[in-house]
């Protein structure tokens, strides 16, 4: 079992595009060491021959009649946006970036 | 007829009052209201109290039964929803400050079907944040209390439904359970929790945390009302791909019949030994004496995979949670933080995320992308979906030897609000009877089984096959009449009263 120091947290934190303070990636990288050995049990009974499931129960693909229904304006759509202009989500800068 | 009368009468019966023309919805929705005006400052179970709409709901049902319309069964009783269901036009936050005041355009299905019944809708309750936890201590807006003693949780995620039922505040409520947070609350607040069958009830418009586990379902005062509820908010939603296409079961039907006689029911081994409290086992043990009196057959099962459930749970729902997340970015709807340096896209989600989400969303988020990350894969989400296959094996073969399983539901009673708040894997193991049937999709009940430690609920729950909640209804209201005829009526009419004005 690898220890996650604070250097991995950062890491994770980056990687899942939320800043922390000092002070939450020390407690958090404290944190995940106990998490990660009590659920560490999973291992010793996933051998090869199990499949894995990634749903409760069976399904089947699922298709309707390919005929236009009714679907959000675009007012609606922009209407919990933090910004928009002439009719369109305005985010910022997404170029330029380091 | 008294509006503390009134309010105290399971939905069933306001029902039965509306059509006998005993109360009217007007009159029934302005009593709750009245209620949550005087208790819940106190208690904290709403976020967002809808009185315009629901007092407009009301007047509507009363002029269609008035004018001789074929309304609804509950047409005209009012409902909480747990927050994490979106309402067109109402606000709807999953307790998260990074959704505070957003407004969404649609209505989830089962709100749809709510309103196309006539159920006044009182407010949006509180929950843990994005329904992760279980203590509702979560909720960026301050916790619920437990209406049996304000010091305690009301069971998270579902807190606040379960407190609003719980304190007469509302006859039912919508709640979500992914790996209790129906459940838990119920056996906590001395009230009804059903996980339905995953699939039966559509997840269109529920804020996803988890979505393989992720399950709404009905809170409830009554084994029949919750039966009630599930039939109206169940059935095929062609706008949820997993949705399943089954008829809705008949739920009311097989609550109303109380017969045990000849059904086999099985001790889940694994789940009613250490880790659960002396008290909460006797009143377990003392609820299934009085099914075997019933004429039930008891019997001891091993489900030898359910020590591994905690575990895998807690790969495979933070995994899915950080995907489901990643929408909250501040680009397109809800809180968008832009910092003074270098406000580029990338920079305005960390800032975004980092303060619009709580610590225990963070905390799953990272575990997550940790468990999902290259070259652990394998080792934890990928071992996790194992045990999934494992944990469904086990409740196969239990169910070859027995109808229902049956534990309780929560190891402890409430515990003290800030008790576990700095111990996350001392919150998790609260989730450990409850966590089996959301790995496996099965459904389950929480019902009242007495009280137990410092004069406080606890309950039992049972575990059908997918797709046989029948069964549950059928053993649940059975118990339910059971124990009502020991104790002399609800176990909830022994809760202390709650003191009108009281705030926090």
């Amino acid at each position: 079992m690898p220890s996650i120091g604070r250097d991995d947290v950062a890491r994770l934190a980056d990687l899942a595009r939320i800043q922390l303070t000092e002070e939450e990636i020390a407690r958090f990288a404290g944190e995940f060491d106990s998490i990660m050995d009590a659920v560490a049990s999973v291992s010793e009974v996933a051998t090869e021959d199990v499949p894995a499931t990634s749903h409760p129960l069976a399904m089947t693909n699922v298709l309707r009649e390919d005929v236009v229904e009714t679907t959000l304006t675009q007012e609606q759509a922009l209407a919990g946006a933090p910004e928009a202009q002439d009719g369109r989500f305005a985010v910022p800068q997404i170029l330029g970036e380091e | 007829m008294t509006s503390r009368d009134i309010i105290r009468r399971s939905a069933a019966a306001q029902a039965a009052a509306l059509e006998a023309g005993e109360v009217s919805s007007e009159e029934l929705t302005r009593a709750h209201l009245d209620r949550i005006a005087d208790v819940d400052g106190d208690l904290g179970a709403f976020l967002h109290v809808n009185t315009d709409e629901a007092l407009t709901t009301a007047r509507d049902v009363d002029s269609r039964r008035a004018a001789g319309e074929e309304l609804h069964g509950l047409a005209g009783v009012p409902i909480a929803v747990k927050d994490v269901v979106v309402t067109e036009g109402q606000p709807t936050t999953a307790g998260s400050k990074i959704l505070e005041g957003w407004i969404p355009p649609y209505d989830a299905t089962l709100v749809q079907k709510l309103r196309a019944a006539g159920l006044p809708i009182l407010g949006k309750t509180n929950m843990d944040e994005f329904a992760m936890g279980s203590s509702t201590e979560s909720s960026a807006y301050g916790p619920t209390r437990n209406p049996w003693d304000r010091d305690r949780i009301p069971g998270g995620s579902g807190g606040g439904s379960a407190a609003a039922v719980g304190a007469y505040e509302a006859p039912l409520a919508i709640g979500t359970d992914t790996g209790g947070s129906i459940r838990q609350p119920g056996a906590v607040t001395g009230t009804v929790g059903v996980k339905p069958t995953y699939g039966s009830v559509s997840r269109y418009g529920l804020i996803a945390m988890a979505s393989s586990l992720d399950q709404a379902g009905p809170v409830t005062r009554t084994v029949e009302d919750a039966a009630l509820l599930h039939e109206l908010i169940a059935g095929h939603d062609p706008h949820d791909s997993t949705s399943l296409p089954d008829p809705v079961g008949a739920y009311t039907q097989a609550a109303r019949g109380k017969d045990v006689k000849g059904l086999r029911i099985g001790v889940i081994e694994e789940l009613e030994g250490e880790g659960f409290a002396p008290e909460v086992r006797a009143r377990f043990t003392e609820s299934l004496d009085q099914l075997e009196r019933a004429g039930a057959e008891i019997v001891r099962v091993a489900c030898p995979n359910f020590r591994y459930a905690l575990g895998a749970y807690y790969l495979i729902m933070p995994s899915e949670a950080s995907s489901n997340l990643a929408k909250f970015d501040g680009m397109r709807f809800g809180l968008r933080v832009v910092p003074e340096d270098h406000p580029t896209a990338e920079n305005v989600m960390k800032a975004t995320r980092g303060a619009g989400f709580g610590d225990e969303v963070k905390r799953r988020i990272l575990l997550g992308t940790y468990a999902l990350s290259a070259g652990y894969y394998d080792a934890y989400y990928g071992s996790a979906q194992k045990v999934r296959t494992l944990v469904q094996r086990d409740f196969s073969a239990a169910f070859e030897q027995v109808d229902v399983l049956a534990s309780p539901t929560s190891p402890t009673v409430a515990f003290r609000l800030g008790e576990k708040v700095d111990d996350p894997m001392a919150m998790y193991m609260n989730d450990i009877a409850t966590i089996p049937a959301n790995l496996a999709g099965t459904p389950g009940i929480s019902v009242p089984s007495g009280l137990a430690e410092d004069g406080l609920p606890a309950g039992i729950q049972f575990l059908a096959p997918a797709r046989a909640d029948e069964r549950l209804y059928r053993v649940g209201g059975a118990l339910e009449a059971l124990l009502e005829d020991a104790w002399g009526g609800p176990l909830l009419a022994t809760a202390p009263e709650l003191t009108a004005g009281a705030t926090r």
